[in-house]
């Protein structure tokens, strides 16, 4: 049991098993570059699955859909993450071993080496060793005496290299634990709000659109804030395409709260608000017709509803604004009388008959196409419903029909046959915001930066031996050089030729110098 | 910020000159790989037949053949001209830059450009420490290539880019996306050729050995990969500030990971037995094919967040 234990662990720490599983994680991603991601586009997926019949349903109980969720991705980074620390724990015992040792001792026959040299000089092997020392500067140094009366030194340099390794896988460790700790205590919520001055405050998911919350967190406790849209300004270049969008807002957040400060801040695409621990990003824009409904008894309800962009080089947008009548009371009657204003909107109205386009982005001539519907909107169906749509069941069904269908511009009004009119009064923009928190991000920024910085150490800095051999000779003293290169590739020729010449240089006669360096070999 | 035509005119007749001399440069590179080491080899052979042991070390200290000397001459006016041919590429990124008042790597066009004269710049380094001049054919191929793709489909007029664009981290993280990208564009080419000297060694007689091209590959590698992952690092850190979160596995940065991913295998695999050489190459040959998959597939054929790169 313990051997099968022991074996497995071995099997999974291994640099085989290490590579393979590099292999998964990376063939296991790629469905999510090629398949639509719930995460990423909900509404993608839903017509994935629909157009590839039971392939799509196979694909989707398979968790294709959520990859990165998935459980055999999560198996493979796991395995992986187990891998690495199996594999770091003895490397790192070892690093602080050799970090204490000494270089090893100067092996016998330095002339096997692949970097090698051999020259008889003047000076006594105590010189030698004096001058050896000296050029080495920098390096690890160990000097031995030797049986036959020479000396050694045995010097190593490059330890930063494994240091750098160390660091970097430490910290691909440290990176994916701060991933998960923000996984669980993130939160994600997007909100409309209309660039009229209108609020919003982050106290609990209500007052979101969409939140999406990570594991640990249930949306009670949020960072408190509040910010206020004034103004939004968008400026476009000819062709239509965004030159900036620009959001005015003010916001508040700790003592400010209580004190009822607002605080102005500029929000735009690359400068979102950082505040109370949370980030305020601006993601997009769109406009919201204004329209006033006179009911037939006088009164007036002004709504301004959000529309949605349909086409985002144009913003022609679609929508449905929705009233209520007053003063009815009775259910049966108000289900009779409600009023949707549905259709497009064109920030630029370019007209090609009676249908409606949009030329530009900007508001330049807007204009609205519109269907007025009456009846019964559905709202107490007790089904929720689009704010941008009206219950098609409705229309099918009957209860809810068309009284009138017109093209209007600002300041337009039309009388139903009722008696009722409808008028469109202007435009009001709105922007989309998104709150974001993650309290484990300046983590996984740390260990990113280690990460690059753990990569260059460990792939620039050569892990190399060099060692130095005096015996006393007939003609001098035998001077013997040898190099070992520890990592592959590394080109460690070069610098072991700079040393012996240097060396050569501070002990030999000048004559003798061109060749000792004629003679070297490396 | 307006555009200043004149000057993105200019740009346009650089690049267009530079493709030229690349072309006219292959070709030369390619009369060199194809008649130079050849019969410099048969030369080579004749000689040591004839016994002589210090000629097989110099070779072209002996009188060449009237082809090899062409061959040899051609070699070195190739390596003069992609020098030219990068010197106009790097004008046209320049004058672009200057024509749009922003980095010149906006859109997909720009950084083609900018990976391509990458790619060039990091050979003439290799050149300048490994043997391998003839070799250009075979680097400057893909390079043409993508410069014809780029210039022809995915040419796009100089224009200001959309806000999500305009941050200082574009000039940061695409440009050492970019530098990353197109270093690894030589270990890629290099990496085939490997392959083909050690499994079909009757082809590749004129290759140079098989443990410098493995060394050529590595150590651009090496170099390569940190850039890499500090681009994507940089990435990171600007999603941040622009699209709310570090990290979505939007289908650029997930083939981005997948890329990143396979050359820490190919690093991992020369330090595992049995995998080195062969293998190796082939994932390092994989390695560059998931970078080009990123930039044309991701860009063209899926859509996220990366996509408004100006096609």
């Amino acid at each position: 049991m313990i051997a099968f234990l022991r074996n497995t662990w071995r099997g999974l720490t291994s640099m085989r098993t290490a590579l393979v599983l590099l292999f998964l994680l990376a063939v296991a991603a790629l469905p999510g570059a090629l398949l639509p991601q719930r995460s990423l586009n909900s509404q993608k997926v839903d017509e994935y699955i629909a157009s590839h019949g039971w392939w799509g349903e196979l694909l989707g109980r398979l968790e294709f859909y959520n990859v990165y969720g998935s459980v055999w991705f999560s198996a493979v980074y796991l395995l992986l993450f187990i891998s690495l620390v199996g594999c770091l724990l003895p490397r790192t015992l070892e690093y602080a071993r050799a970090l204490r040792g000494k270089p090893v001792i100067t092996p016998r026959n330095l002339s096997r080496l692949p970097h090698h040299h051999e020259a008889t000089v003047d000076a006594t092997p105590a010189e030698v060793m004096t001058a050896a020392k000296k050029r080495l500067r920098g390096w690890r140094l160990e000097e031995r005496e030797e049986d036959d009366g020479g000396r050694s030194i045995s010097a190593e340099r490059g330890y930063l290299r494994e240091t750098g390794n160390l660091v970097f896988h430490f910290a691909m460790l440290g990176l994916i634990v701060a991933l998960a700790v923000g996984k669980m205590f993130n939160y994600e919520g997007q909100v409309i709000v209309q660039a009229n001055g209108s609020q919003f405050c982050n106290v609990g998911t209500l007052g979101y659109d969409s939140f999406r919350p990570g594991l640990r967190v249930d949306g009670t406790d949020l960072n408190p804030f509040c910010v206020k849209v004034d103004d939004f300004s968008a400026n476009f270049l000819p062709t239509g395409q965004p030159d900036y969008y620009r959001a005015d807002i003010e916001y508040q957040s700790g003592d400010d709260l209580a004190t009822g400060t607002w605080r102005p801040y500029q929000l735009e695409v690359n400068s979102p608000l950082r505040t109370a621990g949370d980030r305020v990003y601006l993601l997009s824009h769109g406009y919201a017709p204004t329209f006033t409904v006179t009911f037939p008894d006088g009164q007036q309800r002004t709504h301004t509803t959000q529309w949605r962009p349909v086409n985002q080089q144009t913003y022609l947008s679609e929508g449905a604004t929705k009233f209520d009548p007053p003063g009815v009371t009775d259910a049966a009657e108000r289900r009779k009388r409600q009023i949707a204003i549905t259709g497009l909107f064109a920030p630029t109205a370019v007209l090609d008959g009676k249908i409606l386009g949009s030329g530009f982005p900007d508001l330049r001539d807007p204009a609205v196409a519109i269907d007025v519907l009456k009846g019964d909107l559905g709202n107490d169906s007790g089904r929720g419903q689009s704010i941008y749509e009206v219950n098609q069941d409705m229309v099918d069904s009957g209860r809810l029909k068309r009284v009138a269908r017109e093209n209007m511009r600002p300041g337009d009004q039309i009388t139903l046959d009722d008696g009722t009119k409808v008028s469109f009064d202007g435009v009001q923009r709105w922007v989309y915001l998104q709150v974001s928190h993650d309290p484990a991000q300046t983590w996984v920024l740390v260990f990113a930066v280690l990460v690059v910085f753990g990569l260059g150490t460990s792939l620039v800095i050569k892990r190399r031996r060099l060692w130095v051999r005096a015996v006393p000779g007939k003609d001098g003293t035998v001077l013997l050089l040898g190099g070992l290169a520890r990592t592959d590739q590394a080109g460690y020729g070069e610098e072991f030729g700079r040393v012996t010449d240097d060396l050569l240089a501070e002990l030999s006669p000048a004559d003798d110098r061109a060749d000792a360096v004629a003679g070297r070999e490396s | 910020m307006d555009i200043n035509h004149t000057l993105s005119g200019y740009s346009d007749w650089c690049y267009g000159i530079a493709v030229g001399a690349y072309v006219v440069a292959m070709l030369m590179y390619l009369y060199e790989q194809a008649f130079g080491y050849r019969e410099r080899a048969a030369a080579k052979k004749e000689l040591v037949g004839a016994g002589g042991p210090v000629v097989t070390e110099e070779p072209a200290d002996e009188p060449p053949s009237a082809r090899v000397g062409r061959a040899e001459r051609l070699g070195k006016m190739a390596v003069a001209l992609t020098t030219f041919g990068a010197l106009l590429h790097f004008s046209s990124l320049a004058l672009r830059g200057l024509a749009t008042g922003r980095a010149p790597w906006g859109n997909m066009y720009e950084f083609g450009a900018t990976l391509c004269l990458v790619a060039v710049a990091t050979w003439l380094v290799v050149l300048r420490k490994y043997p391998v001049r003839h070799l250009g054919v075979w680097v400057l191929l893909p390079v043409i290539l993508l410069m014809f793709l780029g210039g022809v489909v995915l040419y796009t007029t100089a224009a200001p880019v959309q806000p999500a664009l305009q941050s200082y981290w574009l000039v940061i993280h695409v440009f050492a996306i970019a530098l990353g990208s197109g270093m690894v564009l030589v270990p890629g080419v290099v990496s085939v050729l490997y392959l083909l000297k050690v499994r079909k060694p009757e082809w590749s007689g004129r290759l140079p050995a098989a443990d410098v091209l493995d060394q050529v590959a590595y150590r651009t590698t090496v170099f390569a990969f940190p850039i890499y992952t500090a681009g994507v690092v940089f990435g990171a850190i600007w999603a941040e500030q622009s699209w709310g979160r570090f990290w979505g596995w939007d289908p650029k940065e997930t083939v981005a990971f997948i890329a990143w991913v396979v050359y820490a295998a190919y690093l991992h695999s020369r330090a595992t037995a049995g995998w080195r050489g062969g293998r190796a190459a082939v994932i390092n040959i994989v390695g560059f094919a998931a970078m080009i998959f990123n930039l044309f597939f991701i860009n063209l054929v899926t859509t996220g967040l990366h996509s408004y790169a100006g096609v």
